[in-house]
């Protein structure tokens, strides 16, 4: 069955999604706010997708022959399937990776310069300036490297949005009842940004916390993203309604069964953790209150990664595990070694996320210094970014 | 960082390619490369930039911490390209993806004779629907589209800014490592037409907020230390060692298995049939029965049931028990007769003539004359059978067990029957040939009298 690597690798892409939309998307609507969060976002996209991509690899069994993905001319004639949403998944998600590293990257180029620049031993120095490709803050430069940038949002834009569609296809091309639905792209589209929202959450209140990043990372910050994140799990649990919905409305009996089993059946309990994770919490974040206390926000973080990895769990085990034919029935659950990959993940994740704040510019020091008031060379008052606000 | 810092000796080690532990002096060509003012902030930098942009220079650049708005205009700089190379590396990567699909899952490799085989396109039959299928090929062209427009946008920025270039004479002033941090620069190339060094400076100097101008030197040619070529050189040739390797190993031939990194159980340590075995005296992997077993249900005892003949010692002749039969002068000998296990009665013959339709009667004829479908489609094609009539002589004269040898083993170019009917149905054909060559020779006198009124 396709059981819990494919749950993880779903989990992960998922949370990989917040990064690049802070930073394109965020960026095109001219949110500037986003500035002091991108970095560390985008990391975390980076990260996660990383750890996502070591699923399929558990997942098809000889990882050895994983590279038979790719369409490598051989000997043997032997090109993969175009037509299957497998194949489009290997070339929305190492597409989505290769994007995104481009985009960090090249965000941190002069960044790097500046620790470059700042260096005090000849080693760190000569790291971080090669790294910096001899970034020298021309201005013709400035001006091509702003036009790159905005071009890479713009196709970064449509590619984060085609990326969860492309996984959700993975189970809306096949047949199965609870799969087999045109809502499928929207509807992981929303919960990878609520994912991923949850885990930028998870990332920043406590980097705000032991970094002293609190003049960077303000409350309006925090309070924005909970704001997201109540949007999004508004059009998550939206979802949940209407695939029942249409479940009831198709008049088809299979369909219907999958949905009564899904919150009634064998795999309630993981229904219903999902329900009141996803869509009850977040619904605090209607309140000021909650949306600007830190613990509480924190654990409502926590709470919706836990929901959102049920949700896929939910997915694909519920009807995995009874299909059309009672025959095929079963009942799925991990053994030692798969949950240890999971945990393992885990560990890859914050390892890399650790060492990136230890020795990489977590925040972007060039983009925020531009919308601070002194950036403005005229000195007129529309300033986008106070970090006194509260 | 506080300014003092700057201003210590160490922290001015600022890249891979810059002057050095602060004596840029010493390491001067006297070459002069331009002229660099510091200004102080980013209002000034843009009046700056506004005077030297009417003062008619042109080889000159602005430098900044952040991208300050309103100095592409202040300097003059014209749009970049970039968009439109994004666009046609895009446009280029959306007929890749196409092209991919097209040629990888429904080309015709026979199409393409010359291709090599390593490029040949395989066309894919998949759950029955056409080759090229557009639809389905929509995300990976939308992904690569994305792909090539992307690495175009990131690398073609680079490449048109002329970086990396991790080498600049500007590296070498100490005030300039603080443009990547809170200052802001102008500098002025030699190679503008209007440069003057003294002039040019006292323009510098004279900019609103200008805090200081200084004169920067070009680089010293650094030639490599003189190891650098010999080295490469090795390095080039000892490069080439793994390829030759490869190569000889490609054109040579080896005994052993082929080198697996993952073993995937392609070779196992056991020994295979045809495989010579040490441990044992005749060499042989695969194991010959022992002398006089016989496996479980392959006791064929009774010749005349199973084989339809024996041996047997000619008249005034010992037979030596020990030899093998056929270099031991006995003679083989058909039976004339059923085994005692098949009785001739009307379920035998109905069984035979069953049998006999399925298998036999497709070349010899419902009725054994020879013409059957098989017999008759050969000569059309100018093949024929040879396939005998049962009313030929020789085939009549034959005994009943060399009828059933044939059956078993066939005869000429007729194939044998043995593993495809069992014993006792060939034994069931045999009767019903039998029958068939009694039925080819009779009289309407062989007829029972009161069935003759069914003959006409």
């Amino acid at each position: 069955m396709w059981g819990w690597p494919i749950v993880n690798f779903v989990f992960w892409i998922g949370i990989g999604h917040a990064g690049t939309l802070i930073s394109a998307i965020l960026f095109l609507f001219r949110q500037r706010w986003r500035t002091a969060i991108n970095r560390f976002a985008e990391a975390m996209t980076i990260f996660a997708v990383m750890c996502a991509g070591l699923f399929p690899g558990i997942h098809v069994g000889r990882v050895w022959v994983i590279y038979w993905v790719f369409p490598i001319p051989n000997q043997m004639e032997m090109w993969p399937q175009f037509r299957s949403p497998l194949l489009w998944d290997v070339f929305a998600v190492s597409t989505y990776f290769t994007v995104s590293l481009l985009f960090w990257y090249l965000g941190m180029v002069p960044d790097l310069a500046t620790l470059r620049d700042r260096a005090r031993t000849r080693i760190k120095a000569i790291a971080y300036g090669i790294f910096a490709l001899g970034w020298r803050g021309s201005m013709r430069h400035w001006h091509r490297y702003e036009r790159a940038y905005l071009l890479l949002a713009a196709l970064a834009t449509p590619l984060v949005l085609s990326v969860h569609s492309v996984v959700s296809f993975d189970f809306a091309v096949s047949q199965l009842p609870g799969w087999h639905t045109t809502i499928f792209p929207p509807y992981f589209v929303a919960g990878a940004i609520f994912s991923g929202f949850a885990m930028v959450m998870t990332l920043a209140v406590p980097a705000r916390e032991l970094w002293g990043l609190k003049n960077f990372i303000t409350m309006r910050h925090l309070e924005n993203m909970n704001k997201i994140i109540l949007v999004t799990g508004l059009m998550v649990g939206y979802a949940y309604g209407t695939e029942f919905f249409i479940a009831w409305y198709s008049g088809n009996g299979f369909e219907q069964f999958a949905f009564i089993s899904r919150a009634l059946g064998p795999y309630w309990w993981a229904y219903w953790i999902m329900v009141s994770c996803n869509v009850l919490v977040p619904q605090i974040f209607w309140f000021k209150f909650c949306r600007t206390n830190i613990p509480i926000m924190f654990i409502a973080a926590l709470l919706v990664n836990v929901g959102m990895w049920f949700e896929r769990f939910v997915i694909i085990v519920s009807s995995l595990a009874s299909d059309f034919l009672p025959a095929n029935w079963g009942a799925y659950s991990p053994t030692w070694v798969e949950i240890l990959t999971l945990i393992g993940s885990f560990g890859l994740f914050f390892t890399l996320f650790l060492l990136f704040c230890r020795y990489l510019p977590m925040v972007a020091m060039a983009e925020v210094k531009s919308v601070m008031p002194q950036a403005h060379a005229t000195h007129h008052h529309d300033f986008d970014y106070n970090p006194d606000e509260q | 960082m506080s300014k003092s810092a700057i201003e210590q000796p160490q922290a001015v080690v600022t890249g891979a390619a810059r002057g050095g532990n602060g004596d840029g002096q010493a390491r001067r060509t006297g070459r002069l490369h331009g002229l660099l003012a510091e200004l102080d902030n980013p209002g000034v930098l843009l009046e700056g930039c506004r005077r030297l942009r009417d003062a008619g220079f042109t080889r000159w650049d602005a430098h900044a911490p952040y991208p300050v708005h309103g100095l592409d205009d202040a300097m003059g700089i014209r749009m970049t390209i970039l968009p439109v190379i994004v666009f046609v590396i895009g446009a280029i990567g959306t007929l890749t993806g196409l092209a991919l699909q097209w040629w990888a899952n429904a080309s015709q490799a026979n199409d393409f004779r010359l291709v090599p085989t390593f490029l040949q396109g395989y066309a894919f039959l998949i759950s029955g629907k056409p080759y090229f299928s557009l639809p389905a090929n929509i995300p990976v062209i939308f992904e690569l589209t994305v792909l090539f427009a992307a690495l175009a946008a990131g690398i073609g920025m680079l490449a048109l800014n002329n970086l990396p270039l991790w080498s600049n004479p500007l590296f070498a002033s100490r005030r300039f490592l603080r443009v990547t941090t809170d200052r802001f620069f102008i500098s002025v190339s030699v190679r503008d037409p209007r440069f003057e060094r003294a002039a040019t400076h006292r323009l510098l100097a004279a900019l609103p907020g200008c805090e200081h101008v200084e004169e920067v030197f070009e680089l010293p040619d650094s030639t490599p230390p003189r190891w650098v070529t010999p080295a490469l050189v090795i390095a080039g040739v000892a490069s080439l060692v793994p390829m030759a390797l490869i190569v000889r190993a490609w054109g040579s031939k080896s005994g052993t298995p082929r080198f697996h990194i993952v073993q995937d159980m392609d070779n196992q340590e056991r020994f295979k049939s045809q495989q010579v075995n040490p441990v044992f005296a005749d060499g042989r992997a695969g194991r010959p029965p022992v002398a006089g077993a016989v496996a479980r249900g392959q006791l064929f005892e009774d010749d005349h049931y199973y084989l339809g003949g024996r041996y047997v010692k000619p008249v005034g002749q010992a037979a030596d028990q020990t030899a093998d039969p056929s270099s031991s002068g006995l003679a083989w000998e058909w039976f004339d007769s059923f085994p005692p296990p098949v009785a001739v009665n009307q379920a035998l013959l109905d069984r035979g003539q069953q049998r006999f339709n399925i298998y036999c009667a497709p070349c010899h004829g419902l009725d054994g004359d020879g013409q059957g479908p098989v017999r008759v489609r050969s000569e059309e094609l100018e093949t024929p059978l040879n396939v005998l009539s049962y009313q030929d002589e020789q085939v009549k004269s034959r005994p009943l067990g060399h009828l059933f040898n044939t059956i078993t083993n066939g005869i000429r170019t007729m194939p044998a029957y043995g593993d495809q009917i069992p014993v006792y149905d060939r034994w069931a054909i045999v009767a019903y040939v039998k029958a068939l060559q009694r039925a080819g020779g009779a009289t309407v006198e062989d007829v029972p009298p009161d069935q003759r009124v069914r003959l006409r």
